[in-house]
């Protein structure tokens, strides 16, 4: 059987993730389809720990930890010098979670993608702040349970839609963005093939269960992010230079077939799951008709 | 000295910073506008503009982003600038400290200006005193010539193998940043020579890949890496003063080194001061000697790491003497103050009093000087306020 | 020389085995060598063989290279297994230390 991923292996074993992180399925794929020649920034997130403890390190390439709200920065600096330095030939990856991408890092984000520095930058979204224990970020999707959406008496479960990062580097022309699962790793990796081509900033979202944090065993991670595609919930798109590309799965699952196998979603009702799936419907036509090419509004 | 020709011009402190860049042979800079510091940049970006220097511009989007952003620059073997003031030093704070414990040798120009609020864009330390304890050090001038030579000297310092620290340089905002004054230009070769090459030994290498910034548990060596600052630190002292030598004699210039004593070989009192409101300090400290008054003033440069036993050879023997700080701090007393009375503590026993003056931009005058060496004079200590409740 | 807060030490140094309760098993009679378990392993605790005396479900597949277990590195997290097209990882209890 041939190999359907690149063989080479950029990423170590023996680090120190959940067991089941799809995170780290996330960073070796990426590794995979970047290569040797790669820098990779990372801010405070699950991947600030995943490497160990010092002196461990487990990428097989240089690896910047960054404060938090810099990962936009810091590769927009590496970026510029080493092209100042003839080394235009790297790859500058920025590779933050969904925390320090869509809320604290965002400034950063946009101002770097702006600026147009020709780096990758990689969000790993994994819902939440894992990290320091599952708290709401803006990219946590309405329903989903956290600690500081907790559901006790009043049901303060997160009612606010997910922030989409991927569609706000659409609004700001990114000449290239596109979402990913690592339930499809061949996709994934073809994404950043294709990125690779383009010159100038890449913005590519990777949705990235966490077993943890989202309350599933650990088998299910590849499982459930195939699901949040075959249900819609988290559709895949690429958009290079304008031209937008939706993945269409001719026979989309209902919804509740990715909320089911989640705790982080088992106190909703049938009418809250209605909502969702009625949400999901309305975002899906929305992205048929960009593809159309109708301005959305 | 070398042969060379002694170039002169009239120029802004702000000038004289841009240009500094260009003779140190700067090759990245990334910085966010902010008054008084912006027409630094603004230099700097019309002198690549014009490929009068060789280097690669960025304005980023905030002060927190042009401290990341020169960071990543500087780990990837660049000698980097950026250059801020006020609030836009406070913004970074994070990054200073990020950058320090990295070790690497990145130069900020600071235009010293207060912090609000109120709104006020005049001359105050507040903004690099509290970053004194970020792990960069500090270089506080009193002349449009010393900011030229403090970006020169600094890059030499801050790049010794032994050091690896950042230095952040001070200008007085208006006093210096606006003001035209001649100052000589160091010749660009001599200065490249001088210079050398940034070497980075750590630098990002894709054959040598290696974490920057793991995370390190309490048993590992946490504390040797943060001990090993305050050492390479301290050891900046004695290396800034051969470094001044080094460049006195290239340049055949007259730079202090870490602290200027003025007039103090015999003098019975004195003041300490930092930045641009030491020239006025001298002018009295002249007046009063004409009056045979045996005054004498200790100009800090270098503030941070504090030059602690100059500061002692120097104050030996006084029967007096003052501390002017420029700053709004809330220990007990003025962080300059602190910072002398600590060092001194045990070794020598002379009544001090602290001045607290020239917030917000307010004059220091002549006659304020005049007041505080009168205070010392008559042996007064404790916190004093200089020239307010009179408007 | 300063000390710099760099670290160079592969995490493989870090074995991760005792973080198991269940471990995978592969039965190699009825492994395709598909290698679908190899590619969903996040701790990069699969490896590829090849002239191994293995089993195989039938001889297109013997000199084929297959997956194995890198027991020093798996977490137990079940993906292979569950991945499995043709259900030939088990997921066996770890035997009580």
């Amino acid at each position: 059987m041939p190999f359907s991923i690149p063989k080479e292996e950029y990423m170590m074993s023996g680090h120190t993730a959940c067991a089941g992180c799809g995170a780290t399925l996330a960073m070796r794929y990426v590794m995979k389809a970047m290569g040797e020649k790669t820098v990779v920034t990372v801010p405070a997130s699950c991947w600030a720990v995943i490497p160990g403890n010092y002196p461990n390190t487990a990428l097989k390439v240089p690896f910047i930890y960054t404060p938090f709200a810099s990962t936009g920065a810091t590769i927009s600096g590496i970026r510029e010098a080493l092209n100042e330095e003839g080394k235009e030939d790297y790859n500058v990856v920025g590779f933050a979670g969904d925390g320090g991408t869509a809320d604290i890092g965002l400034q950063a984000l946009s101002a770097a993608m702006e600026r147009g520095h020709n780096v990758f930058y990689i969000m790993y979204d994994n819902e939440a702040y894992m990290n320091t224990g599952i708290q709401r970020s803006s990219s946590t999707p309405y329903g989903a349970w956290t600690t500081t959406t907790p559901v006790g008496k009043d049901r303060v479960y997160k009612k606010e839609n997910k922030k989409v990062v991927a569609d706000m580097m659409m609004a700001q022309k990114v000449p290239y963005v596109a979402t990913a699962s690592i339930a499809f790793p061949e996709d994934l990796i073809k994404k950043i093939q294709n990125a690779k081509k383009v010159k100038g900033p890449k913005f590519i979202q990777i949705l990235s269960p966490c077993p943890p944090g989202w309350y599933f065993n650990s088998e299910n991670t590849v499982k459930i992010a195939r699901l949040a595609v075959e249900t819609r919930i988290f559709p895949l798109y690429e958009y290079i230079e304008g031209k937008f590309t939706l993945y269409k799965n001719p026979n989309p699952l209902p919804v509740e077939k990715y909320l089911e196998i989640q705790g982080r979603f088992g106190h909703l009702s049938t009418e809250e799951i209605q909502k969702i799936q009625e949400n999901v419907n309305k975002r899906w036509e929305e992205l048929l008709d960009r593809e159309k090419g109708k301005v959305i509004t | 000295m070398r042969n060379m020709n002694k170039n002169w011009n009239i120029m802004t402190g702000n000038e004289a910073v841009a240009l500094a860049t260009k003779l140190a042979g700067v090759r990245f800079v990334s910085a966010y506008p902010i008054t008084p510091q912006t027409a630094i940049v603004e230099k700097i970006a019309e002198m690549v503009a014009n490929e009068k220097m060789d280097a690669k511009f960025i304005e980023v989007e905030s002060e927190h982003s042009a401290m990341a952003s020169v960071m990543g620059s500087e780990l990837a073997g660049v000698r980097s600038f950026t250059a801020s003031s006020s609030h836009g030093i406070l913004y970074m704070h994070e990054m200073l400290n990020w950058v320090a414990g990295m070790r690497l040798p990145i130069l900020m120009a600071v235009v010293n200006r207060s912090i609000g609020p109120p709104w006020n864009i005049w001359a105050d330390h507040s903004d690099t005193m509290i970053q004194r304890d970020t792990g960069w050090m500090q270089l506080y001038g009193e002349s449009n010539q010393e900011a030229m030579d403090t970006i020169i000297l600094g890059y030499k310092l801050a790049e010794h193998k032994d050091i690896l620290l950042p230095i952040m340089v001070m200008q007085d905002a208006f006093t210096l940043s606006h003001t035209s004054e001649p100052v000589e230009i160091r010749d660009e070769m001599v200065v490249r020579e001088f210079l050398g090459d940034l070497n980075l030994p750590f630098k990002i290498d894709t054959n040598r890949p290696m974490g920057y910034g793991s995370l390190m548990p309490p048993d590992g060596p946490f504390m040797e890496l943060k001990m090993d600052m305050k050492k390479s630190m301290y050891s900046a002292v004695d290396r800034f003063v051969e470094i001044t030598k080094e460049f006195n004699d290239l340049f055949d210039a007259n730079f202090p080194g870490p602290v200027e004593g003025f007039m103090m070989e015999d003098a019975d009192y004195a003041l300490i001061t930092l930045g641009s409101i030491s020239s006025t300090a001298k002018y009295v400290v002249r007046n009063l000697r004409n009056q045979g008054k045996k005054v004498g003033l200790l100009r800090i440069l270098l503030y941070r790491p504090f030059p602690k036993d100059l500061v002692i050879s120097y104050l030996r023997g006084l029967k007096g003497f003052g501390v002017v700080d420029r700053s709004s701090t809330y220990g007990p007393y003025g962080s300059l103050y602190m910072d002398v009375i600590s060092s001194i503590y045990g070794k020598l026993e002379i009544p001090a009093a602290n001045f607290v003056a020239g917030l917000g931009g307010r004059d220091v005058r002549v006659k304020d000087f005049e007041e505080m060496f009168t205070k010392i004079m008559e042996g007064e200590e404790g916190e004093i306020w200089i020239n307010v409740g009179v408007k | 020389m300063v000390l710099v807060p760099t670290a160079y030490a592969p995490s493989s140094n870090n074995k991760t085995s005792s973080w198991r309760t269940t471990k995978p098993v592969i039965d190699y009679g009825k492994c395709t060598r598909c290698m679908i378990c190899w590619k969903f392993c996040p701790d990069v605790a699969i490896g590829v063989t090849q002239g191994m005396n293995l089993e195989f479900p039938n001889e297109r597949f013997a000199k084929m290279e297959a997956p194995y277990i890198d027991y020093d590195y798996c977490k137990g997290c079940g993906i292979c297994a569950n991945e499995c097209p043709f259900d030939a990882i088990d997921m066996v209890q770890e035997s009580e230390m």
